[in-house]
């Protein structure tokens, strides 16, 4: 295999982070299996959320895991794309909205 | 598209195939076996509870080429049961309390003593399904065998993979959604799908792709409220069933490099209350021949019954067949994944 910063097979060697730390690693699997449970959002919708987090954290692993658990979901092609275009909304917003410090600034500078 | 026997393609042999699925390289070699995780549960041999499902193939022959198909059936397949391996299993039923006679194919109305069978059927007060790919109804030979089955109180258990028109088409081809849409609307008008007409519609879902089905509820609440959304569409219930890794799905898997991960993704999941509800253990399959298999799998890999239970319709004995041992695989695991899987759905 060539070597990369990220390998796909390392995705189902992620439960042996614990190997090094087990408590706060157990805690943390611990929470996340009980984030994903159906609540007052269903499990569908939270995977859909995820799908947009993990394109906007912009990690691989994630992407990998909730492109499949969306499909397994039920979600539709165009639902999940809609759902990568919130993230990217935000994330450029996040961008854009900085913006009005910049006009602040040139106002004040500005004759 | 052709079939993959009128292809000459290798994964048409049934040999090949559980060749694949044992031994296609060190990865898969080293894969859990089906039996050893029986073993680990208390199931080796896995044994019947009792037939109550008595599911005939009719033939392979089909108007449609799907992608996923683990029978290969397609017009070009020839293969129909006749009148006479037809009577056998009147015969069969006639001595049985068995409630249930499911009609599988291919498609099972394009063979030519289909309505006498399923009038015979009838006549004997057993409890009718037919597995319909929907498009057939959509043919005019075939269009007032809808009201047939209706006025024979018939079940119509349909596929309908997704409930979009492009994830259906990808896997059944051009236009089966709109097809689908058009004969959906029709049951509907002569009382499938709609509450206390006593007519049961019911549809299939299964991926389209190298995944596993979702939770069955969940996917039967989106389908409820897209198909009546969007088409003024209703059924009643809603079957998810797992892709066995097998003929043209097997085909998909070697061609798209699924397969390593996706056995690995069955074998993982592999649930012991799921085995517990196999549908094998119910069920006896007839292929359209006469021969006798545990599961409609089974049928299509050639694996018939064994270890001393008849193999052929013609030589049908209730008391062996229920004291039969089921003959597995590895593509077993495709029905003991997550929540399980069978002809009716999710088994747990």
């Amino acid at each position: 295999m060539d070597k990369t910063y990220y390998n796909p097979e390392d995705l189902k060697k992620f439960e042996n982070v614990t190997d090094f730390q087990e408590k706060l690693g157990k805690k943390f699997f611990d929470y996340y299996g009980s984030v994903f449970e159906e609540g007052a959002l269903t499990a569908r919708e939270k995977s859909l959320i995820a799908l947009a987090v993990a394109h906007a954290v912009q990690c691989p692993y994630c992407i990998d895991a909730y492109t499949e658990d969306t499909l397994e979901k039920g979600c539709s092609e165009e639902q999940m794309m809609e759902a990568v275009h919130v993230a990217t909304a935000i994330r450029g917003g996040a961008s854009l909205v900085h913006s009005v410090q910049m006009i602040n600034k040139v106002d004040k500078l500005s004759m | 598209m052709k079939s993959l026997i009128a292809q000459s393609h290798s994964l048409s042999d049934p040999a090949v195939q559980l060749d694949v699925i044992n031994n296609h390289n060190e990865k898969v070699k080293s894969l859990d076996k089906f039996e050893n995780k029986l073993e680990e549960i208390g199931l080796l041999p896995l044994k019947p509870t009792g037939i109550e499902i008595f599911q005939i193939n009719v033939g392979y022959m089909c108007n449609m080429t799907c992608k996923h198909c683990h029978v290969d059936a397609g017009p070009d397949r020839k293969e129909i049961m006749t009148k006479e391996t037809l009577q056998y299993c009147l015969d069969a039923l006639k001595g049985t309390d068995i409630e249930t006679v499911d009609l599988t194919g291919g498609a099972p109305e394009m063979n030519p003593h289909f309505r006498w069978f399923v009038d015979e059927v009838s006549k004997l007060g057993k409890h009718i399904i037919v597995r319909s790919n929907l498009t057939i109804l959509d043919t005019r030979k075939f269009e007032n065998l809808p009201q047939f089955m209706a006025d024979h109180g018939v079940e119509i258990t349909c596929s309908l993979p997704f409930y979009s028109k492009r994830r259906t088409d990808i896997q059944r081809g051009e236009g089966t959604y709109d097809k689908s849409m058009k004969v959906l609307k029709m049951l509907n008008k002569i009382g499938y799908g709609k509450e206390d007409s006593g007519l049961q519609l019911n549809l299939v879902y299964n991926p389209v792709g190298a995944f596993l089905p979702g939770d069955q509820e969940s996917l039967k609440k989106q389908y409820k409220e897209r198909l009546w959304k969007d088409q003024d569409i209703v059924f009643n219930d809603l079957f998810t069933i797992t892709n066995l890794p097998i003929s043209r799905y097997l085909n998909f898997l070697m061609q798209s490099g699924n397969l390593e991960e996706y056995m690995e993704k069955l074998i993982n999941a592999f649930n012991p209350s799921a085995a517990k509800g196999v549908m094998c253990r119910n069920t006896i399959s007839i292929g359209w021949d006469g021969s006798l298999y545990d599961c409609d799998f089974n049928q299509m890999l050639q694996m018939k019954t064994n270890h001393g239970a008849p193999d052929h319709i013609k030589d049908w004995n209730l008391e062996k067949l229920n004291n039969r041992e089921i003959v597995t695989d590895q593509h077993c695991f495709g029905c003991t994944a997550g929540a399980g899987s069978s002809c009716g759905g999710a088994v747990t």
